[in-house]
């Protein structure tokens, strides 16, 4: 089956050229980044809050998670779904099967139909979701965001779980309380460049250095990338190095558990104070068989609950997602939101054996 | 969309026009979609505004605007599965050339051109080589999301014009019609591939390319320069498809369209392309990809799960592949028996 490809190269040379015909004819001039101004309009916030009214009667609201099987924010939704049961509202979780930036924008669509109250997203994609979360709060949708933040002119509100100041300080002041603030410390973290791990990090080492804190030293910062097996070897690395080791802290579930299961099997076991953030689920062992006394984390099922209170605040009017704006959240109590539309869930819970079985995630 | 009856496919006179409907599977098709719109329209609220309509059919957009030249493909006998790929190559580059500074008009000509090198690659190692497709295109699948993981990272670039995004979004449709620009572009395209495919003799070379390769050869037909010409303008529609996604979503990621591939396949199976080439109405096809975005929208609205969604996508493509079979079975049966001939044994 031979043939004559100079013809096929001919029919491809034209298409080539025609592109590069209108190439040249509009690469003289244009609209760059520098030229034009990207930014979108602002959604209007005429309304006023009424901090009195009452919260209404049968609102509906939807949580629309990164995909629908992700297990901690089945968690949160089911929770927040509950909480709209106590003021009289309904909850539903929707959202797609994969975690792809733009898998949740038809979602988005289909709830602004459904005229819905408000929408709880924890967006895949902080802008690809944009537009539509846009088009929902013309239509008077009130937009929470929880998890993970969207861009900041697409929701009214952000639930964050905890402030990364609570969190870093927290983790040492408790292991501070468990070591009678003496001894040489260590960090076992994820990544070297991972965001939120070095701020905490960066917090831990501010507390630190308070004089209650002279005599514990931080020896090293591991990094065991968020792999099990390498977060493994850092343990062992490290208390082999350092082995009048007192403390460690892993501010990382897969760190922390990882170092758990070291030390357990080694005669480190309870001479050696491991604190951090972890999952009851993957800790209960653990806590159970002596080796770790504590650990904490933001109680996901508080950040579903609060999240659906915020959003039920702002259908009602509430609050209208304003600095300094005050509202309850049922049993939680009373939160103020905060820079840029942020409410913080508050300290994160401390897990320990009197408390462990009372969770299950 | 309406479905305006298809006329050109029908080369001879039926007897009876309830028979022929019935033995076309892309008819079939249309009337299943006409039944999807009529019951949303009556059981759905919220299905029939023109929001909705304008914000469903834009949704699939770039698939349907793939699904064109897949359908000349899978006509051919052959098929592209690097388009979603493509099309992420497509979004990153606009998204990394946005970023260094590059005028918007400039990027889209290059994006083209960067669609017209892949598809030359495909084609090339289709038609020179003499590679199969399906494997070819599974190879630069990985190759081209690759490039443009190469080209982006895991970043993503957002800041888009107004004016150009705009453009492409559901809010956005031709005034007086729920008619986003992309869905117009599309029935533009469709118009002009419908008439490419059963109006000139271009159209007929496919058919005969994807009936018998060979025997097409020795009619005459330019075999390997036409397969060439569809990879390249696959290559082209595809990474043309990935910046209207990008604007569309105001985000250019690497991950762009990741397995659109399979949706645009599902389209052109479900509209009655026979996949092993030959047979085929590209009105099937358009009617395959707006039952599939329409079903999607319908089943979402009524907050059916996800799973269930490709379930029953699932099931409708089997249906598409079988049922045309089963009946053609039945009535080579019936002829058979008319004829009153001995059964020979299947082909």
């Amino acid at each position: 089956m031979m043939l004559r490809n100079a013809a096929g190269r001919r029919a491809v040379a034209t298409a080539a050229t025609a592109v590069s015909l209108a190439l040249a004819l509009t690469a003289c001039s244009g609209t760059t980044k520098d030229s034009e101004d990207t930014g979108g309009e602002k959604v209007a916030g005429s309304v006023k809050a009424d901090p009195d009214a009452p919260l209404k009667k049968g609102l509906k609201i939807a949580f629309l998670p990164k995909q629908i099987n992700n297990p901690y924010e089945k968690i949160v939704d089911e929770a927040g779904i509950a909480a709209a049961k106590e003021y009289g509202g309904t909850g539903k979780e929707v959202g797609p099967s994969d975690a792809n930036a733009s898998s949740q924008v038809s979602y988005i669509n289909t709830l602004i139909q459904q005229r819905q109250d408000a929408i709880l997203i924890a967006a895949n994609d902080p802008n690809a979701v944009c537009g539509p979360l846009k088009q929902a709060m013309k239509k008077d949708i009130k937009v929470v965001a929880y998890d993970s933040d969207t861009a900041k002119d697409c929701r009214q509100l952000f639930i964050n779980q905890a402030s990364s100041e609570q969190i870093g300080r927290s983790l040492v002041q408790h292991l501070g309380e468990q070591l009678g603030y003496k001894g040489k410390v260590a960090i076992l973290s994820a990544t070297q460049n991972a965001t939120n791990q070095n701020t905490w990090i960066e917090f831990m080492k501010e507390e630190l250095k308070l004089p209650k804190y002279k005599d514990m030293e931080l020896v090293k910062v591991a990094y065991g990338d968020d792999a099990d097996q390498k977060s493994f070897q850092q343990t062992q690395g490290l208390m082999q190095a350092y082995p009048d080791l007192k403390g460690i802290i892993s501010p990382t579930t897969v760190g922390i558990a990882a170092a758990a299961r070291y030390l357990s099997d080694s005669s480190y076991k309870g001479k050696v104070v491991l604190n951090g953030l972890g999952t009851p689920n993957q800790m209960r062992t653990y806590v159970k068989d002596g080796t770790v006394e504590q650990f904490s984390l933001w109680n996901p099922e508080e950040l579903g609950y609060l999240g659906s209170y915020a959003a039920a605040a702002l259908a009602s009017g509430q609050i209208t997602g304003a600095e300094g704006e005050k509202f309850t959240a049922g049993k939680l109590g009373d939160y103020t939101i905060g820079k840029d539309g942020e409410v913080i869930l508050g300290e994160p819970t401390v897990f320990d054996s009197k408390n462990i079985d009372q969770f299950n995630f | 969309m309406t479905t305006a009856p298809d006329t050109k496919a029908a080369p001879t006179p039926r007897a009876s026009l309830v028979r022929g409907l019935a033995l076309r599977w892309d008819t079939a098709v249309g009337v299943l979609l006409v039944s999807v719109l009529v019951v949303g329209l009556g059981s759905t609220e919220g299905f029939g505004s023109s929001e909705n309509l304008a914000f469903a059919f834009n949704d699939i957009a770039e698939v349907a605007i793939i699904a064109l030249p897949m359908t000349l493909l899978v006509v051919a006998g052959q098929v592209d599965l690097s388009v979603a790929s493509m099309l992420g190559l497509g979004s990153a580059l606009t998204g990394a050339l946005w970023e260094a500074g590059w005028a918007f008009e400039t990027i889209v000509p290059v994006v083209l051109l960067v669609g017209v090198a892949g598809g030359l690659l495909n084609g090339w190692l289709v038609t020179r080589v003499g590679l199969p497709s399906l494997a070819v295109t599974i190879g630069t699948l990985a190759l081209y999301r690759g490039l443009a993981s190469v080209a982006l990272g895991s970043d993503a670039v957002t800041d888009f014009p107004q004016a150009y995004a705009d453009w492409a979004v559901d809010t956005t449709t031709v005034p007086g019609t729920f008619l986003t620009y992309p869905v117009l572009l599309f029935v533009v395209l469709a118009a002009v591939t419908a008439v490419v495919l059963h109006a000139t003799g271009l159209g007929r070379s496919l058919f005969a390319i994807g009936a018998q390769e060979e025997a097409a050869y020795f009619a005459g037909i330019r075999v390997k320069r036409i397969k060439l010409l569809l990879f390249v303008v696959t290559g082209l529609f595809s990474a043309f498809a990935g910046v209207v996604f990008t604007l569309r979503y105001g985000s250019a990621r690497a991950d762009n369209g990741l397995g659109f591939e399979m949706l645009v396949i599902a389209s052109v199976l479900l509209g009655g392309i026979d996949f092993d080439g030959g047979k085929g109405t590209l009105f099937g096809a358009v009617a395959g990809v707006l039952l599939i975005g329409v079903l999607k929208n319908l089943l979402t609205l009524n907050d059916i799960a996800n799973e269930v969604q490709v379930i029953v996508t699932g099931l409708l493509l089997v249906a598409s592949v079988l049922t045309p079979r089963i009946i053609a079975a039945v009535v080579e049966r019936r002829h058979r028996r008319a004829a009153n001939t001995p059964v020979p044994p299947s082909s």
